[in-house]
C-alpha cells in the first residue's frame, strides 16, 4: 500500500520510498523533515479537493503538510496498535 | 578595542528563533537585505551583563546546512564565513524547539559539528510541558557538551541566563581561537544520535490529547476548514473598511486643519499654494489610508504568529493546484492585497523558482490598499449610496466585485502563464504545519510598526515628490487670461498626447493627466485629480468642493467605470516594479509584467465603457 491510500489516523511504517518519483529539491525537504524509510506517519487530515489533497501527515512530533503526489511515491504498512 | 563581535541564532524553522531574537534587543533592530541576495537581515544589539554589547543576528531558519533554499544558503554561508563583507559570528546560538525535540536536534548536531563555542536555547518549553513533556536541560546539557539554557521567549523567560552563556562564550572564544572541528555524520546517523539523545532527555512524557491536534481537528476539517477560513478572510475585509474609518476621518480632519493654518498663517503666493493645493492635498489624501494598511497587517502578523496562516495555505493549496500553484503562494498573495512589495518580498519562501516567478508576476493583481482611495473616491462620487434587498449596500457591492475582478484576473492570468512562459513541472508543497502559539504584543507591534514605517517613508519621499513636481508642471507656465491653466500648463500639454492613445475607452485629458504621475504609485491619481482641479478651478468656491463633487460634475459613468477598471489591472507603482526588478534579478520579468498587466488594464477598461455605453448608462 502507498502513502495515499492509508486511511485516516492510522499509524503506519514508512518501509520504502520512490526517490526518482520526486523532484531532488523536493527529495531533500521531505528528508530533512524526517519523511523516509523507517518514519512511523499517520495522516491526521486531508483537504476536500481531488480526494484528498493535500495531506496533513503526522510524524515524531511535527505535523508537515505534503501532495498525494509525494504520498504515492511511499510505500507503508499499517501498524497494529 | 577588537572589531565589532557577532553572535548569530541559528536553528530549524518555527524555533520560535524569532520570537528569541525580538525579545533579546527588544525594538533595537536593524533590517535590510542581504546585499547581492534578496534574504532579508535582521541586526540587533545584545548587552552582555557586562555592559558590553554584541551584535546579534537572526540567521533564517534552516533544516541543514547543505539545503537548497536561497535563505539556507544564507545561513550556511554566514555560519562558515564565507558571506561577503559578514564577519564570521564568533558564538553560535543555536535554537530548539523543546516540543519538537528530535526533528531539531538534527540540525544542531551539525552546527555542534564546527567546534565553534556554541550554546543550545531551549526554547518553548512551556509548550513541551503543555504537551506533558518533561526535559531534563543538564542531560541535554552532558550529551550536547555544551551549555543548555530553557527558554521561553514570549514570556521572557531564561533570557537573562541565555545572555550570560553568549557572555562566557563569547570570553572562550577570545581566550580560544581555534575550532575543535567533529566528525562529520551522515544525515540518517545524525537523525539516529538525534533519537538517541531526545530519549535520554525526556524525563517523562503523558500522553495527553495535545492542543495543536484538537484544534487542527476542526480548523483543518475536511468540511469546515474551508468556511471558517472563508468566514475569517470575510471578517477581515470588513474591519479593513469598518474599523479605519473613525481614524481615517480623524486623520482627514487633522489634514484640513493643517490646511486652514497654512491659509490663514502664510501669505497667499507662491508659497501657499505650494503647500496647500500641492503638499497637503496631495499627500494628505494618501496618509489617511494608513489605518487601513494598518489593520489589515495586524490580521496577516496575528495570523502569521499564531501559526494558522500555514493550515490557511493547507486549505488553499488544492485551489492554487488548479491555476499551477500551490499553497504557499497564498500567503504571498494575501499580503498582497495590503501591498504587493512585502507580498513579492514573501515568494522568497517559494522554493520552486517558476512557481515563485507566477506569484511575484501576479501579486499585483491583487487588490492593495493604494487602490482603494482611487476605488474609495470614485465610487463615492458615482455609485449611489442605496441598499438592496437583505441589507447589502450598492457601493460595498461595486467594490467587492473591483475585489473580485482582481482575484478572477490573477488567477486567469496564472493559468495562462504557467501554460506559456512559467511553464515547468508541477509544484509541489511541502510544509510544516507549526504549534499554535499565542502571539506576543510587543512581537505584533514590532512587526506593526515596521510595515507602517516602510508607507509613510513611501509617501513622504515618492508621493511628495511627484506630488510637487506635478503641481509645478501645473502652474507653469501660467496661462493668458481667460485661458485654462490646465491647458496651458506643461502637465497639460503632455496629457494631451497621452489622451489620445486612451481616448478609445473613454478617457479624457484629465483622466490622462492623472494616468502620469500615478504610475509612481496608484493612489497618487487621487491627489492629481486634486491638484489638477484645485489649479483648475479660478475661484475659491470651486476649489472648495470636495474632489468627489468635482469629478461628479465632469466624468460620465461609463468614464468613471472605465477608470476603475482600469485601476483593477494597471502596474502603477514604482516601487513594486523596482522590488520586482530585485526579486528577479533583471529588468526582464519586471517589463513583461508591465507589458501584460497594460494589455489587460486597456482591454478590461475599454470593454466597461463600451458595454457601460451600450447598457445606456
Amino acid at each position: 500500500m502507498t502513502l495515499d491510500a492509508l486511511p485516516l489516523n492510522t499509524r503506519a511504517r514508512i518501509t520504502a520510498v520512490d526517490w526518482g518519483q520526486l523532484a531532488p529539491e523536493e527529495a531533500t525537504r521531505l528528508q530533512a523533515l524526517g519523511i523516509d524509510a523507517g518514519a512511523e506517519v499517520a495522516i491526521a487530515h486531508r483537504g476536500v479537493f481531488s480526494g484528498g489533497d493535500p495531506i496533513a501527515l503526522e510524524i515524531g512530533r511535527m505535523t508537515v503538510a505534503l501532495r498525494r503526489a509525494h504520498a504515492s511515491a511511499m510505500e507503508v504498512e499499517a501498524l497494529t496498535a | 578595542m577588537s572589531t565589532k563581535r557577532v553572535a548569530a541564532l541559528v536553528g530549524n524553522p518555527n524555533s520560535g528563533k524569532s520570537a528569541l531574537f525580538n525579545a533579546l534587543t527588544g525594538a533595537r533592530q536593524k533590517i535590510a537585505n542581504y546585499p547581492g541576495v534578496t534574504v532579508e537581515r535582521k541586526a540587533g544589539r545584545l548587552v552582555l551583563p557586562s555592559g558590553e554589547p554584541v551584535e546579534l543576528i537572526d540567521l533564517p531558519g534552516s533544516y541543514g546546512f547543505d539545503a537548497t533554499s536561497p535563505d539556507e544558503e544564507v545561513t550556511r554561508k554566514v555560519v562558515f564565513g564565507e558571506f561577503p563583507g559578514e564577519a564570521r559570528p564568533e558564538v553560535l546560538v543555536v535554537v530548539i524547539d523543546a516540543s519538537n525535540i528530535e526533528q531539531h536536534l538534527v540540525f544542531a548536531q551539525e552546527v555542534l559539528e564546527l567546534g565553534r563555542p556554541t550554546v543550545v536555547a531551549l526554547n518553548m518549553i512551556d509548550l513541551a510541558e503543555r504537551d506533558g513533556l518533561v526535559l531534563d536541560a543538564k542531560a541535554l546539557e552532558q550529551a550536547l557538551g555544551v551549555p543548555v539554557i530553557e527558554t521561553v521567549a514570549v514570556r521572557r523567560r531564561g533570557l537573562a541566563e541565555l545572555t550570560q552563556a553568549i557572555a562566557e562564550a563569547e570570553a572562550r572564544a577570545e581566550s580560544d581561537p581555534n575550532d575543535h572541528r567533529q566528525p562529520h555524520l551522515t544525515l540518517p546517523e545524525r537523525r539516529l544520535a538525534a533519537n538517541n539523545i531526545a530519549k535520554g532527555a525526556i524525563l517523562s512524557e503523558t500522553a495527553k490529547h495535545k492542543l495543536h491536534a484538537r484544534v487542527d481537528k476542526v480548523l483543518l476539517h475536511t468540511w469546515l476548514g474551508p468556511p471558517i477560513l472563508f468566514a475569517l478572510l470575510f471578517v477581515i475585509f470588513q474591519a479593513v473598511f469598518a474599523w479605519a474609518t473613525p481614524f481615517a476621518d480623524g486623520l482627514e480632519a487633522g489634514v484640513g486643519w493643517l490646511s486652514a493654518q497654512s491659509v490663514a498663517l502664510i501669505p497667499p503666493g507662491f508659497v501657499q499654494d505650494l503647500i496647500v493645493q500641492g503638499v497637503l492635498a496631495g499627500v494628505g489624501s494618501v496618509v489617511v489610508f494608513l489605518p487601513q494598511i494598518v489593520i489589515l497587517f495586524a490580521f496577516i502578523l496575528v495570523m502569521e504568529a499564531t501559526g494558522y496562516m500555514a493550515r490557511a495555505a493547507f486549505i488553499m493549496d488544492r485551489l492554487m493546484a488548479y491555476v499551477g500553484l500551490s499553497g504557499r503562494s497564498f500567503i504571498p498573495l494575501l499580503s498582497s492585497f495590503a501591498c504587493a512589495i512585502p507580498g513579492i518580498m514573501a515568494t522568497r519562501s517559494i522554493s520552486d523558482p517558476k512557481d515563485r516567478l507566477t506569484t511575484i508576476l501576479i501579486a499585483p493583481l491583487m487588490t492593495c490598499s493604494a487602490r482603494l482611495p482611487v476605488y474609495a473616491v470614485i465610487i463615492a462620487a458615482f455609485i449611489p449610496s442605496t441598499t438592496l434587498s437583505g441589507g447589502i449596500g450598492l457601493q460595498g457591492l461595486v467594490l467587492f466585485a473591483l475585489y473580485v475582478a482582481g482575484i478572477v484576473g490573477a488567477m486567469a492570468a496564472a493559468l495562462v502563464l504557467r501554460r506559456s512562459v512559467t511553464k515547468g513541472a508541477a509544484s509541489g508543497f511541502i510544509m510544516e504545519l507549526p504549534k499554535y502559539q499565542l502571539p506576543r504584543l510587543s512581537d505584533l507591534l514590532i512587526g506593526l510598526w515596521q510595515r507602517a514605517w516602510v508607507f509613510l517613508r513611501r509617501a513622504g519621499t515618492i508621493i511628495f515628490t511627484v506630488t510637487v513636481v506635478l503641481w509645478l508642471l501645473l502652474s507653469f507656465p501660467k496661462a493668458a487670461p481667460g485661458e485654462d491653466q490646465v491647458d496651458a500648463s506643461f502637465a497639460g500639454q503632455m496629457a494631451n498626447g497621452l489622451a489620445v492613445v486612451v481616448a478609445p475607452i473613454g478617457f479624457d485629458r484629465d483622466m490622462a493627466l492623472a494616468l502620469i504621475p500615478a504610475m509612481a504609485a496608484r493612489e497618487v491619481a487621487v491627489s492629481s485629480l486634486a491638484t489638477t482641479y484645485a489649479v483648475a478651478s479660478d475661484d475659491e468656491e470651486q476649489t472648495a468642493l470636495a474632489l468627489g463633487d468635482q469629478l461628479a460634475a465632469r466624468w460620465t459613468l461609463p468614464m468613471a467605470l472605465a477608470f476603475l477598471a482600469w485601476f483593477v489591472f494597471a502596474p502603477q507603482c514604482l516601487s513594486t516594479i523596482a522590488v520586482a526588478r530585485r526579486e528577479t534579478n533583471g529588468w526582464k520579468w519586471p517589463l513583461f509584467m508591465l507589458g501584460y498587466l497594460f494589455a489587460m488594464a486597456y482591454i478590461a477598461a475599454g470593454v466597461t465603457f463600451w458595454s457601460a455605453l451600450a447598457l445606456g448608462l
